[in-house]
């Protein structure tokens, strides 16, 4: 598909590599791990390196800690809930508001279920207030899930001086790392996290493969059981093909990590700082000095974000918005409210997320287009008039 | 990604009408900027024969919006705005080959920005009826409040009961879970238990029409297609109403038209638009032995 495509933080391209890797397990190699011939133990053998690879990638101190899952969202499931049924007697869950679904939704359904949940707010640049938090952090906590960085404004978290500080309260400490792996050096075996996700096409493995990392020591309640796949704790047949594909993608991340955090990160600032130049009443959302090396998040102000796709697409530029009718919902991001950007900025805020494969003349091309289009919608705006917003605001009657 | 008729892309990439109109005397400014759609609506009325001589448009809104807002100036420009105000929400759908279900309010924002510029040229003041309550169907925008005064005004017990009296979880059926709670809550309060799988009310027809006059709407809304299915040899009868189930018969050239599912279709969605409940349509000859054609 030709085009360019700068929304790496939704999914991405699954490398060649990988590919290759995966290929003979599909046919030649396609035993089932636990079975007693030869088939069965070379797959085995296989998944075995996957899991030091994706060791490696994490800093972890023992293969062990590996568990492989189905997906992101089903290693934060896992996570929580097992934290939870592991420690009955704590009935509290510390969180942030500005959390993915697969964490939000299941707290919400958690408080149906007599759980109490506190959401830690952020300020305007997404940040968090860790005063409140210490006070949040009681007996009563059994799991505090904190994301390592967020995946629309790219924004870190200080995950590893706040897993200290749940370890110090004795609740555990989890954090969905889907956007971070890969991107930010990790050494999970210095650290007091107990529980990380992981999801593998977010670094170039394919879409149904993800980790949960567990700290060897750590009380576990699975969520699939069953045989004794995973050492019992995610009974099923592994997913032997793209188990192989995630270890060899970690293997490459972790080549790459130098490139991610130094070239990725200047095609990204450089595509940044032209946008902000050339258009008028447009600003970066989250924490500029302290996010993903690949992620930008801008809000054009009195547009909406989905016209905005559409006509990048016209161009062949992919990227995602913020805006509620991309979402199909009918709000606009959780996150951007979360920050206190004004409905107007909110839906107007596209999110451009690099990868290695990103190139210097796609972000030439993606600064060359984006101006005309904001301007060309802005003509349609009703709050706009020439270079700027209308001097009598346009209030219109709310249906 | 939405699936956008070409029509849709078409508005949407090339809208007419857009921009200021200078020598407005009708305007009508709507929207919820919450939901991420606004809309100003400029229209040019010739005050002696209330005929809309120019509109135009300014919109801040997805693809859908600015092109239902582009759509509807088309519609409505040389119409009288007695004529204007007969356009609905359905009608700009239709003008556009139709619209994602998720995004039928874009519609509905053009027809209130009508309604609005002309109260606004007729010096009258337009006040929207809508309730704000959380949304709980996404798809058809519909809030718990309405919701919650359906249940009790009339009783409901299912969640089907719910879709049939308000859209509300017809589309998606994410919202089904959200339903069932309000359901729970509006029982409780009348001493009921929520039972989930009670069958839904018999008959959900709107509040106050009788059998008869169901029918005769129906034979209304047949009359009014009548013409269209004659011009092209064909023509259609009302067999039988069983409940949401409405028999027709399909005779002369459209019986067996390859067209006439589609055909089937239009006039199932006009019947659900004017019967105000979700029905189905079924023809009593399918397929037909003559294989005439509609269009030689």
């Amino acid at each position: 598909m030709e085009g360019i495509y700068f929304d790496n933080n939704a999914t991405t391209r699954v490398d060649e590599a990988v590919v290759e890797a995966m290929l003979p397990y599909f046919t030649e190699q396609f035993g089932n791990p636990s079975s007693m011939h030869s088939f069965g133990n070379k797959v085995g053998l296989a998944i075995k390196k996957a899991r030091m690879q994706v060791q490696e990638l994490l800093g972890a101190e023992h293969d062990s800690e590996i568990i492989f899952t189905s997906c992101g969202t089903e290693s934060d499931s896992t996570a929580i809930l097992s934290a939870l049924k592991a420690q009955p007697e704590r009935k509290e869950i510390i969180t942030t508001t500005v959390e993915h679904p697969a964490i939000l939704t299941l707290c919400a359904y958690l408080e149906k279920e007599g759980y109490k949940v506190h959401y830690l707010k952020v300020d305007s640049k997404g940040r968090l207030d860790l005063d409140e938090y210490r006070k949040l952090l009681t007996d009563q906590v059994a799991v505090v899930s904190v994301m390592w960085a967020n995946n629309e404004t790219g924004t870190f978290f200080p995950v590893v001086e706040m897993a200290e500080l749940a370890n110090a309260a004795g609740a555990m400490f989890h954090t969905d790392a889907v956007q971070a792996v890969g991107k930010v050096p990790l050494n999970l075996k210095d650290t007091k996290i107990d529980m990380l996700s992981v999801s593998g096409h977010k670094l170039h493995a394919p879409k149904g493969i993800g980790v949960l990392y567990l700290k060897r020591g750590t009380r576990f309640r699975p969520l699939l059981r069953g045989g004794h796949q995973e050492r019992g704790r995610r009974a099923g047949t592994e997913n032997t093909t793209s188990i192989v594909g995630l270890g060899k993608a970690a293997e490459m991340a972790l080549e790459a990590m130098t490139f991610e955090n130094t070239e990725v990160a200047r095609l990204r600032d450089k595509l940044e700082a032209a946008i902000l130049a050339k258009v008028p009443r447009s600003f970066v959302t989250g924490n500029p000095d302290n996010r993903l090396p690949n992620t930008s998040n801008i809000a054009f102000e009195f547009i909406e974000g989905e016209a905005i796709l559409l006509l990048l697409n016209k161009f062949g530029i992919a990227a995602s918005s913020g805006s509620a009718c991309t979402s199909g919902s009918l709000e606009p991001s959780h996150v951007m409210r979360a920050m206190g950007i004004p409905y107007t900025a909110a839906h107007g805020t596209v999110r451009f997320s690099l990868s290695r494969y990103s190139t210097e003349a796609e972000v030439d091309r993606v600064i060359a287009v984006v101006p005309e289009i904001i301007a060309q919608l802005r003509k349609l705006s009703p709050y706009w008039e020439g270079d700027g917003p209308k001097e009598e605001a346009f209030a219109p009657t709310y249906a | 990604m939405w699936d956008y008729s070409d029509k849709v892309k078409e508005h949407f990439f090339q809208p007419r009408n857009a921009g200021v109109l200078a020598d407005a005397n009708g305007v009508g400014d709507v929207g919820s900027i919450s939901c991420g759609d606004a809309l100003r609506l400029m229209l040019k009325v010739e005050p002696e024969t209330d005929i809309i001589l120019d509109a135009h448009f300014q919109t801040f809104g997805c693809g859908s919006a600015i092109a239902s807002s582009s759509a509807l100036t088309e519609m409505i420009k040389g119409k009288t705005l007695d004529e204007a105000l007969k356009v609905s929400n359905q009608d700009i759908a239709d003008y556009l080959d139709g619209l994602p279900p998720e995004k039928m309010h874009c519609s509905v924002m053009g027809r209130e920005a009508l309604q609005a510029a002309v109260a606004n040229y007729r010096g009258e003041v337009w006040s929207d009826d809508h309730e704000e309550g959380a949304l709980v169907c996404k798809c058809f925008a519909i809030d718990a409040v309405l919701i919650e005064e359906t249940i009790r005004a009339n009783d409901l017990t299912s969640v089907q009961d719910v879709t049939n009296y308000t859209k509300a979880g017809g589309g998606c059926s994410s919202c089904h879970e959200g339903i069932e709670e309000i359901l729970v809550k509006v029982m409780s309060e009348r001493g009921e238990a929520f039972k989930p799988g009670t069958p839904a009310k018999e008959e959900a027809k709107p509040a106050g029409m009788t059998n008869l006059q169901r029918i005769r709407k129906i034979e209304a809304v047949l009359e009014m297609v009548r013409p269209q299915l004659k011009r092209d040899g064909g023509d259609i009868e009302l067999v039988d109403v069983d409940g949401k189930t409405i028999y027709v018969n399909m005779t002369g050239a459209c019986a067996g038209c390859q067209m006439e599912a589609l055909t089937l279709q239009g006039i199932q969605q006009k019947l659900m638009e004017e019967l105000k409940e979700f029905i189905k349509i079924v023809p009593t000859k399918a397929g037909a032995l003559s294989r005439a054609t509609c269009h030689p």
